[in-house]
């Protein structure tokens, strides 16, 4: 059943799942495009605000045209939603209100008009406005030939546009008094970027409909973020996050007549924000990961550390053999703990059994002075840098020596003037 | 008050952010009766170490005594004044009210002001001078009158220990002494204040005890004991990029500042 | 007689919201009002299939789950992943009415009471369909009005016993917290208020234009007045004069009613923006009397 609309839906025999599908991945690359700007300028919620804005534009350019001519609704959408931007840029600049509120307010007022505008039409129009409240929600399925070439146009022109003036654009995205300092045209750009934004959202709202198309512009970029720092990298992650989403959004909608579309895309959007944030590099997969390597870490180096103090080696041959008893009468260790710490540094080769006890191999040996010198720089590091009572040195180095790196050691070693593991110990 | 009980305890103080320490193994104590400054370069954790004492944070280890006790056995004692800036002085209030505010507690929240908080209030915008605009809007204020609204309040809530960020920042001359004459009459009765200040050339003139921060606890002491060139140049001298680099080492690899079951 | 009925329901509502409203405007908040009301829909949509009925307490403990736990996504998205916080409001808000929207597809398949038009715009010319009757013939007027009500007493209940709270937490956080006032408690009661308005409203206003009665009479409020209680005051008046208004010009153009009293919000908002620049532009140019302020 539902392989059979699968192969139905892929196989592309019929003309109205092209449509769909050409029209979401050029929907959904454009907003993708513009969306990446709209994040890294921090003006995410403000395509929420042009998107309900539209409606009264959709509505308005239906009357004028007296049908559903998508030229036309889309000229109405993009003069509206530029009216918004304008009006929340005066509020802000020119009262106390501040810009979330500026938003909203703009966001009720603008979807308002729509609403009075659309039941206008309903209730004098002369019946060609079927269709119309598609708008409000969105009808993925709805959208005809002319309405794809209308959108790749679009999205031609939006790609052609970031392609042309990337660098511009993230100079402007990163640093716009910068931007205006080495005499790029900010005031332009950004009329022009935000020019693109509306019509990105304007072609989406007979998709999604005015209020999740503005999942379209956040969410895949927020999304990208978690997964790169480059910003080439994330505009591509982002568009094809998005245009997954749209097709996987499309097809739930094709095997089950009653699902919308809309809320499909967008759930399936949301659904890999959340993997993204356990799974991604930064995420809490890794962060859980990284955590329990530094717990081992410490814990390992800690009984090493241990022996040392326990046993010392300044001289040659001394005896290296050691007890876990020992071990956790001079220092507090978990059993569980200790057991699978001594576990790895025998894998690690470290140490090796002797009998029934342990014995320090000469790499263990090496390691183990390495780590009681670091613990001891950094000692000297703090007394000479800070000031810290000398009863506290000795803790305030205890986690700091499982970090640094050999690189640090050396910096250490010439800041300090010290070489070789220093006396003093506190 | 007997002499072994510090006014602030700070004691193995770490507080971090994302990850990565912002203050870092602090430890002083501040006798009372005297006005101490904390001092250090911009970042330095200056304004983290005034709200982890006063609860706003919370640290990862350490902890904080005041008076000898957990802060929440001894909140009416404490005074906080925050930075002017953390505020949105568009906010409709007039001075009355904002100094009104000092008199709030968590115990009498339900209750409406009475004479005595009014009395109270309205001596405090006496003091700093305000009260000929007691009714006015505090958005129709200057930077320095609005900073002294904020004293006021302070001055409201009747504390024993005063803790202000920042509160000569953006002021005028007039404004600053004036301040500066308050402190010194609490400090006669017996208050303790603790300032967070960035002007090094007032310093010696202002405070009786110095607190020299950079992430770590740089310096403490007496003026001249905290300002030599070697802790200067320690603190802001760039002296300390081992240090910075162990912190973004540990916020990179979110490796813990202290291990566990560690705290000293 | 209905008009009346009406129109007094939706004064409630203009009320509430305005009264709310405020504070959210005050706590810059606006937009996590705007994303509450959008997020309350999944729960009212799976609390009224189970219920099987509009006036259930249910639907107010499924709207308010949702709209709490929008509140929490939000605060989990910028605090612990560091998404820029608007981007945070963005994602959850169309998320949880996605779903709703979904679940309106699967659950209310051919019910008339929950659609998705009514989502959007409620119908407050409907509410006197379902009618509360004395001894089966003294109508006493529609059930959502009673609604509005309770819930109105609640909000100013809440206000007033809370004024100081609001206040303090509204004005300067730090310092609530720094004299021991517990401020998330009071952050969240406050969202569950607005949450409670926004469901109690959703039927006769819908879940988006409630966000015009939440935050444009409040700033118009803002514009004028520089005092607290004047602002609540003047706030809930522009709330009601626009409900009133647009009522009487929505039947005239016969239009959407609740469409027409948010529109006449945002008129009477822009008469208070002029206004304001007005009388900016009079005290710059007049005695100079802002800069002398400047200087004791």
């Amino acid at each position: 059943m539902i392989w059979q609309s699968a192969i139905d839906f892929f196989s592309f025999k019929d003309p109205n799942v092209v449509y769909v599908l050409a029209g979401i991945i050029f929907i959904n690359s454009s907003s993708a495009l513009v969306g990446t700007f709209a994040y890294l300028r921090k003006r995410s919620l403000l395509a929420d605000a042009v998107s309900h804005a539209l409606l009264p534009g959709i509505c308005l350019g239906f009357l004028f045209a007296g049908e559903k001519n998508m030229p036309a609704l889309i000229t109405g959408a993009f003069i509206t939603g530029w009216i918004s931007i304008y009006l929340i840029d005066l509020i802000v600049r020119k009262s106390r209100i501040k810009q979330d509120a500026a938003i909203a307010m703009v966001i009720a007022f603008f979807f308002a008009i729509g609403i009075v505008l659309l039941t206008y039409i309903q209730k004098h129009g002369n019946g060609n406005q079927a269709g119309l409240d598609h708008f409000l929600f969105g009808q993925a399925a709805a959208i005809s030939k002319n309405d794809v070439w209308l959108f790749a146009v679009v999205f031609v022109v939006i790609l052609l546009a970031v392609l042309l003036l990337y660098k511009n654009l993230v100079i402007l995205s990163f640093n716009p008094d910068f931007a205006q300092s080495v005499g790029i045209p900010v005031r332009f750009i950004e009329f022009f970027l935000t020019s693109l934004t509306v019509l990105a959202i304007a072609i989406g709202i007979q998709a999604l409909g005015v209020i999740l198309i503005s999942a379209l512009i956040i969410t895949p970029t927020a999304t990208a973020r978690m997964w790169t720092h480059h910003l080439k990298k994330m505009i591509v992650i982002a568009i094809l996050i998005s245009v997954f989403s749209g097709i996987a959004g499309a097809f739930v909608s094709y095997t089950r007549a009653q699902m919308p579309t809309g809320p499909w895309v967008v759930v399936i959007l949301s659904f890999i924000t959340f993997v993204s944030v356990v799974m991604a590099p930064k995420g809490l997969l890794r962060k859980f990961i990284v955590r329990r390597k530094n717990e081992n870490k410490i814990n390992d180096e800690n009984i090493l550390k241990t022996i040392f103090e326990l046993k010392g080696f300044s001289e040659k041959e001394k005896m290296l053999v050691f007890s876990t008893v020992e071990l956790t009468e001079k220092r507090l260790f978990d059993t569980k703990k200790l057991d699978a710490g001594l576990r790895r540094l025998i894998r690690r080769n470290l140490i090796q059994h002797k009998g029934n006890e342990f014995e320090l191999t000469t790499t263990g040996k090496k390691e183990a002075a390495r780590i009681i010198k670091l613990h001891r720089l950094w000692e000297q590091y703090l007394l000479k840098r800070t000031s810290i009572d000398t009863d506290h040195v000795h803790s305030g180095a205890e986690a700091i020596e499982h970090i640094i790196t050999p690189e640090i050691e050396k910096e250490l070693e010439k800041e300090l003037g010290i070489e070789g593991i220093p006396e003093d110990d506190y | 008050m007997k002499q072994d009980i510090h006014a602030i305890e700070v004691h193995n103080l770490t507080v971090s952010y994302d990850g990565k320490p912002v203050l870092w193994d602090i430890d002083f104590n501040l006798d009372s009766g005297q006005i101490i400054g904390i001092i250090g370069p911009n970042g330095s954790g200056k304004t983290t170490s005034l709200k982890a004492i006063m609860g706003l944070l919370k640290p990862a280890s350490g902890f904080v005594k005041i008076f000898g006790k957990s802060l929440d056995e001894v909140r009416d004692r404490v005074a906080y004044v925050p930075q002017r800036e953390s505020v949105d002085w568009d906010f409709p209030a007039s001075v009355l009210d904002v100094v009104l505010m000092g008199r709030s507690k968590s115990q009498n929240l339900f209750r409406r002001a009475n004479k005595t908080d009014i009395g109270i209030a309205l001596q405090s915008i006496e003091k700093v001078g305000l009260t000929e605009f007691k009714n006015r809007q505090i958005s129709q204020l200057s930077g320095g009158q609005q900073q002294r609204v904020f004293i006021a309040r302070a001055l409201a809530q009747q504390a024993d220990l005063y803790l202000m960020d920042e509160p000569f920042v953006g002021v005028d001359a007039a404004t600053e002494s004036a301040i500066l004459e308050l402190l010194r009459e609490m400090k006669s009765n017996g208050k303790t204040v603790l300032i967070i200040h960035h002007d090094l050339q007032t310093v010696s003139d202002y405070f009786d005890y110095l607190v020299l921060l950079n992430t770590r606890l740089i310096a403490k002491g007496t003026p001249p004991e905290v300002l030599t060139r070697e802790n200067l140049s320690n603190a802001y001298g760039g002296q300390l990029t081992l240090l910075s680099k162990i912190v973004d080492l540990i916020r990179q690899n979110e490796f813990p500042v202290r291990e566990k079951g560690f705290d000293l | 007689m209905n008009d009346i009925f009406i129109i007094l329901t939706a004064v409630l509502v203009a009320i509430n919201c305005a009264l709310l409203g405020t504070f959210l405007l005050l706590r810059k908040m606006a937009m996590l009002g705007d994303a509450v009301s959008h997020a309350v829909l999944p729960g009212i949509v799976v609390a009224y299939f189970f219920a099987g009925d509009k006036g259930s307490v249910f639907i107010l403990a499924g709207a308010t789950v949702a709209g709490l736990a929008a509140t929490f996504l939000i605060d989990f998205f910028s605090r612990r992943i560091r998404i820029q916080n608007d981007a945070a409001i963005g994602i959850t808000y169309t998320l949880l009415f996605a779903v709703g929207m979904i679940l309106i597809a699967v659950l209310m398949q051919g019910n008339a009471d929950i659609d998705q038009e009514c989502v959007l715009y409620g119908d407050i010319a409907l509410i006197n369909f379902d009618k509360i009757l004395i001894d089966d013939n003294l109508y006493i007027g529609p059930r959502a009005m009673y609604v509005e009500l309770v819930a109105g007493i609640i909000v100013v209940s809440s206000l007033v016993i809370g004024f100081k709270g609001f206040k303090l937490i509204s004005f300067n956080e730090d310092f609530a917290k720094s004299v021991g006032i517990k401020t998330s408690r009071w952050h969240y009661f406050l969202m569950a208020l607005v949450t409670l308005t926004t469901v109690v409203s959703f039927e006769v206003v819908g879940a988006i234009l409630v966000v015009g009665f939440l935050v444009i009479p409040p700033a118009s409020a803002f514009l004028i007045t520089r005092k607290l209680i004047p602002m609540l005051v003047i706030s809930a008046l522009t709330g009601i004069v626009s409900v009133v208004s647009g009522y009487f010009l929505a039947l005239w153009l016969d239009v959407s009613i609740t469409g027409m009293m948010v529109v006449m919000a945002g008129i009477l908002f822009a008469f208070c923006f002029i206004i304001s620049q007005l009388r900016s532009h009079k005290t710059l140019a007049g005695t100079g009397f802002e800069q002398k302020t400047q200087e004791i």
